[in-house]
């Protein structure tokens, strides 16, 4: 770690004016203390935004309101959150450990980095999205983790958040404010895919702070939602794939469905395709499967990570047909 | 601002690097809360940060100013003897080399609290109900955060057991 | 080990065939196997309250005056040379105080290798360390920096620049096959094991079963990573060290650095974990020379990433074995080839193919395996190294072949146990291995399994119960010592330079003294931990316990004859010889008419003495070359595989285990139950993942390196025959590592049993199931 400063912000005014080049927003640390001590990530001073003001509540529409500095355990055990999207519960829950969603907010949390052994061995390694144009190790090497849908030549990591996959099936707006004023980004656009600049993750521009997350009011498939983590070990382990998945029926068809992947891609991947080629049918397992393979057309497995197809596949599979069984 | 660390003010650290873990272990020499990863993966140097479990490792102690901490030396109380879950740790052998005791310990803690708010967790099979049955898959996935390699978790798990029952009474 | 030890050990051996066992260490069972008091029950640890209070103190946790705080700089080749090398960036960053690199290391000696000959040897490899601008693997440190905090010491060591010059590395496993070499022995057996002409019985079986199985590079990854305090005051060094090697760390320490053997001092009272990580390897060294240059005390404390590139892991294996087997089941062969990663510097043997020559009465022989010399960190002793990735290959093969034949697997051991070593013939010192199946079967409620694989289900959850055999030899350590101490009140004062990593050697040696000596538990106290104490062995092997009763019963011993010396004639003893007097009472009487009798406080009172010391040493251990002595056990699990997702839960493990008298019931079901779970971890997740292409380990954190986490660990019944071995001190054979053995295989076989899916590579993740 290079000599940083620390200043905790006032307010969010007082964070956005004090961002600088050099300068990076600090919520609960979980990802970037390790970033900085790992000297992945340098910065000469950390604006601690974790002690802004942080509170949960209902918006005008019906949806639900999140500040950014809200740390993902209250946000797991929000009442509302509870009852309304409980897949969203059980994203975060299914993530990290106690300890560390008691520490991480959920701006941190959208912003969280890429566990990809390459890129995190400093020294050792080549890694475009550490260091453009120095090659990938990850692509010939141990990429099991890596992304099977929308990578590129130059980088095929995963985004490890569980619950920005949550929230990509909810279509979260992500607000934000910078220099140049405030802005709202649906999570499903703010996540970069690698294609030739890996090193680019999100569409947040310089200075710019996640202030909060917006939910839309809950949809008949958002409050019957689930996620399921298939991982190494059964608890404290990142995903190898992850499912968020939602669905509404009457008369038997799917009127509404949600899904998401996550492990699969650089970003939370909403299997929009999916869920076209679902409504309206009967929600069989032979129904959910052909529409999910539909999705996974494009996927281009690596050397180590070509299970993680069929393995998507089933899992979208046995968490739809859960569900419908549970509504049927 | 200060650090209240188990009821004793301590000031900032004078390097915004240190972590809370450091500043714990090698300057104020609380060396009883562990350093395992220093990197979040084993929980090893878990403390209660106003209450709540936290790895100091990955808490700037700079963080921790105006808050409380409380360590595995602040457990006991001023009785100065063993709080009921250390005495439950012996008595049903929930160590061995005992590294990653202190933070299994406070986790534990903090986790009979989360407990009794009703917390849920992802074990949990209904979230949206009310609070969770407390089972040992429950406590099991609410302590995955704190790694033994010794292998003392069902001695563990056993402790904790005695503790809620002990103190639901 | 040389052909010549081979010779020598096989003379030895010959010779003591003909000798009485009755001669022989042992040779009269310990009076202490029957006569127990403390011993044989529930003692919670000594140093318990200590731990949970965070108190009992750690090897970085010494406080220190003008401490400086070490980081390591490690190479990024393999192999190949330092061509340019510039700290002038770091040596002038804040709060530094050296950059030590090759150019101004101190002269260090080569570490003297770990040998079973010299207990004060701890070398894991024999590479010069920091002596030129050469490097063998990649990680190997080529630069230390010293600053006066760690955030300053971290920073700087990223400012160390350094350019290399590669040359070509060997580090493909594959590829090394094709040039392995074959080892004259392993450990102290000899390698090749060619007997009653197995490749003619094998094309006879009726049934034969012919398979691969692989195990990964793993690492201990105990919690507490290595650290070392280290200090040199008045030419002396002082190392506050975390290992299980007191003595052969100092030991070699001084060779290292040409110092008399009393100057280096090696503390070590807490070591938090050690599964064979915690011995000697290059930090302390790094650690004792940059003390050494900046002249002030160094603390170094390993990182993950530190750890994973200086500290060995086991070495993954491939091993073949085939089976053959007459219609009854009968074993009419067995073979069991592999291979292994052991470069030329490194120094332990994964010795996997010992672990069929014990189990089963084979009328057929065929064993060998062979090294692989790469371009990589020195491998090393991992929990229950040799049989751990041994058991795997043996009794899954066991079980598949009782699957050919259409045989219970328990019935198909049951068929095959040896009564009597099945290559020398040597007869077992103890041995109830289908006592101990027949325990684990009742209790996992084995009649519940259904021979036929993938017919237990709930829901998308496919049910199975396998099990397997575990075994680990017993080894007794030479040379280690103990003093007894009688104080004035009676007490007494047991001294050991031995380790405590966990398995509660304090509280044990406290029972067995209290039972010794005939005195009240609380009337003794143990202290280990320190090289000023008498010299003691490391603690591996499974070693230590039996080591340190040897010790102390032979101090016992010792103790006797003194007191009855001191006592005079002025004494109910008075004309006693110490073999006509026993311990009892806190004091000595005996054994004819136990009315004479004289307790310690008057012994010593009338002599006005203070104190009486007394050492005693663990002998040559003589009958585990007459006898064969060999720890079982059975391994039952029953878990479940998702038909959706591949992935495993355990629902339940069961250990029952024949290990001799059990000294302990509540740290030793925690021993065993702990080396369950190391073994569960390697069934399930662990890994190291080394990159082939640069000779790099890749898993160096927990978050990648999957050891079990509090979920994954089902409720674990542990049970024993507690059939004391009537060869061993005290009855008990080591119980430290058999825990780890044959998990693996019970889980795998479980798996078969669940889904029909015979898979022969560890870990078994879900990829390898869906």
């Amino acid at each position: 770690m290079m000599p940083f400063g620390y200043v905790r912000a006032t307010d969010r005014a007082d964070a956005v004016a004090r961002a600088g080049s050099g300068t990076r927003f600090l919520g609960g640390g979980t990802n970037l203390v390790d970033l900085l001590r790992q000297n992945m990530e340098q910065a000469s001073n950390l604006v601690d935004v974790s002690r802004l003001d942080g509170s949960i509540r209902e918006s005008h529409g019906g949806g639900l309101l999140i500040d950014a500095s809200v740390r993902n355990a209250a946000l797991a055990a929000h009442p509302l959150v509870r009852r309304r999207y409980p897949v969203l519960t059980r994203a975060l829950l299914a993530g990290a450990s106690a300890q560390i969603r008691n520490m991480a907010t959920v701006g941190g949390n959208i912003l969280q980095r890429t566990r990809c052994l390459y890129f995190y061995d400093v020294d050792g390694a080549r890694c475009n999205k550490r260091q453009p144009g120095a090659g990938c190790d990850a692509r010939e090497g141990f990429n099991r983790y890596h992304a099977i849908l929308g990578a590129s030549d130059q980088c095929v990591a995963t985004h490890p958040s569980d619950m920005c996959v949550a929230l990509a099936m909810l279509d979260a707006v992500i607000h934000l404010s910078g220099p140049d004023g405030e802005r709202s980004v649906p999570l499903a656009d703010f996540h970069a895919l690698p294609n030739a600049t890996p090193q680019v993750e999100t569409v947040l521009k310089q200075g710019e702070l996640i202030t909060g997350v917006e939910l839309p009011p809950p949809s008949d498939a958002v409050t019957h939602s689930e996620y399921r983590k298939v991982r190494d070990r059964s608890s404290y382990a990142f995903a190898l794939i992850s499912v968020a998945g939602g669905l509404a029926l009457a008369d038997g068809r799917v009127t509404e469905v949600r899904i998401a992947l996550g492990g699969v891609a650089a970003k939370p991947w909403r299997a929009r395709r999916a869920e076209t080629a679902l409504v309206g049918r009967a929600p069989s397992r032979d129904a959910i499967l052909a529409a999910i393979r539909e999705e996974l057309v494009d996927a281009r497995p690596l050397s180590g990570n070509a299970f993680k197809i069929g393995l998507a596949e089933r899992t979208v599979t046995a968490v739809l047909t859960d569900l419908a069984g549970a509504r049927a | 601002m200060p650090i209240r660390v188990n009821g004793a003010e301590v000031p900032p650290p004078d390097d915004a690097r240190i972590s809370l873990l450091d500043l714990l272990r090698e300057h104020l020499h609380l060396t009883g809360t562990k350093k395992g990863c220093d990197q979040g993966a084993c929980g090893a140097c878990t403390v209660l940060l106003d209450g709540n479990r936290v790895l100091s490792c990955l808490t700037l102690a700079a963080q921790a100013e105006g808050s409380d901490v409380r360590t595995i030396e602040g457990l006991a109380g001023d009785r100065g003897g063993l709080h009921l879950l250390q005495q439950a740790f012996i008595e049903r052998d929930g160590l061995q080399c005992g590294y990653c005791t202190p933070g299994q310990i406070c986790s534990a803690i903090a986790m009979a609290e989360e407990l009794r708010r009703g917390d849920p967790s992802y074990v949990t099979l209904d979230v949206a109900a009310g609070p969770p049955v407390v089972t040992r898959a429950e406590i099991r996935e609410r302590m995955s955060g704190n790694l033994c390699r010794c292998g003392a978790h069902n001695g563990i798990v056993e402790a904790i057991e005695d503790m809620l029952a002990e103190t639901a009474r | 080990m040389s052909k010549l030890q081979n010779a020598i050990i096989g003379g030895v051996r010959a010779v003591l065939g003909q000798v009485p066992a009755a001669w022989l260490p042992g040779g009269t069972p310990d009076p202490l196997i029957d006569k127990r008091v403390a011993l044989g029950g529930q003692q919670s640890r000594v140093d318990g309250p200590d731990k949970v209070r965070g108190v009992a103190r750690f090897a970085a946790e010494v406080p220190m005056e003008d401490l400086l705080y070490a980081t390591f700089v490690h190479s990024t080749i393999a192999r190949g040379r330092i061509v340019e090398l510039d700290t002038s960036a770091a040596e002038a960053a804040p709060g530094v105080q050296l950059v030590m690199t090759h150019r101004n290391a101190p002269k260090m000696s080569v570490p003297p290798a770990i040998g079973i000959t010299n207990l004060k040897a701890a070398g894991n490899h024999t590479l010069p360390i920091m002596q030129s601008s050469e490097i063998r693997w990649n990680g190997q440190v080529v630069a230390v920096v010293l600053a006066d905090t760690r955030e300053k010491a971290d920073h700087a060591a990223t400012l160390v620049r350094v350019r290399y010059e590669a040359s070509p590395a060997r580090t493909r496993f594959e590829v090394g096959k094709r040039s392995a070499y074959t080892p004259e022995s392993l450990l102290v057996e000899r390698n090749r094991l060619d007997k009653g002409d197995a490749g003619k019985k094998l094309a006879e079986a009726a049934f034969k079963i012919d398979a691969v199985y692989t195990t990964p590079w793993e690492n201990h990854n105990p919690i507490e990573p290595h650290a070392a305090t280290i200090v040199w005051r008045d030419g002396k060094l002082i190392v506050h060290d975390a290992t299980q090697m007191i003595n052969a760390t100092a030991g070699s320490l001084a060779k290292i650095f040409g110092l008399k053997a009393e100057d280096v001092h090696v503390s070590s009272p807490y070591v938090g974990g050690g599964f064979g990580a915690k011995g000697m390897w290059d930090h302390q060294i790094l650690g004792a020379a940059a003390a050494r240059l900046s002249g002030r005390p160094v603390r170094i404390t390993l990182s993950r990433a530190s750890m994973h590139r200086l500290v060995g892991g086991r070495t993954r294996t491939e091993q073949r074995v085939a089976l053959g087997a007459d219609a009854d089941g009968k074993l009419k062969a067995l073979l069991h080839h592999g291979y292994g990663v052991k470069p030329l510097h490194s120094v332990c043997d994964e010795a996997f193919s010992l672990t069929g020559r014990s189990l089963y009465a084979s009328e057929s022989f065929d064993v060998v395996q062979h090294y692989v010399d790469l371009d990589l960190l020195a491998n090393s002793f991992m929990r229950g190294p040799g049989e751990t990735p041994g058991t795997f290959a043996i009794e899954c093969a066991m079980d598949e072949l009782a699957h050919a034949i259409g045989m219970d697997p328990i019935e198909l051991r049951r068929r095959n146990a040896s009564t009597r070593d099945p290559v020398s013939g040597a007869p077992h010192s103890q041995n109830a291995m289908m006592a101990a199946y027949d325990l684990g079967a009742a209790r996992i409620g084995w009649d519940r399994r259904t021979p036929e694989p993938g017919t237990r289900r709930d829901g998308e959850w496919l049910i199975g119960m396998g099990c397997a055999s575990g075994t680990f030899p017993f080894t007794r350590m030479p040379g280690s010592s103990a003093r007894i101490t009688i104080d004035a009140e009676g007490h007494a004062h047991v001294a050991s330079a031995a380790h405590e990593m966990g398995m509660g050697t304090a509280t044990v040696q406290r029972q067995h003294t209290a039972d010794r000596l005939g005195l009240p538990l609380d009337h003794v106290t143990v202290t280990i931990g320190d090289s000023s104490l008498p010299f003691a062995s490391f603690a591996g092997g499974s070693s230590q316990t039996a080591s340190l009763a040897a010790a102390i019963s032979a101090a016992s011993r010792k103790l006797a004859t003194e007191l009855i010396q001191l006592a005079g004639n002025d004494t109910p003893l008075a004309g006693l010889k110490a073999s006509e007097v026993e311990f009892a009472d806190g004091g000595l009487r005996s054994v004819e008419n136990p009315a004479r009798q004289e307790s310690f406080v008057s012994i010593l009172r009338r002599a006005s003495r203070r104190e009486l010391s007394v050492i005693g040493e663990s002998g040559a251990p003589l009958e585990i070359l007459k006898f064969s002595m060999h720890s079982t056990s059975a391994i039952f699990c029953e878990l479940r595989v998702s038909e959706v997702t591949g992935e495993i839960r355990v629902d339940r493990l069961v250990g029952a285990f024949d290990c001799g008298r059990i000294l302990n019931t509540k740290t030793a079901t925690s021993q065993f139950k702990g080396g369950m779970i190391m073994g569960l971890g390697m069934a399930l997740a662990e890994e190291t993942l080394l990159d082939e292409r640069t000779g790099r380990i890749m898993s160096t954190s927990l978050a990648d390196y999957h050891v079990p986490v509090h979920l994954d660990v089902p409720d674990i019944d542990v049970l024993w025959t507690d059939i004391a071995d009537p060869r061993a001190p005290l009855g008990a054979r080591g119980i430290g590592e058999i825990g780890t053995t044959g998990v693996a295989a019970a889980v795998a076989n479980a798996v078969f049993n669940a889904t029909g899916k015979r898979v022969r590579e560890l870990p078994l993740t879900l990829d390898r199931l869906i």
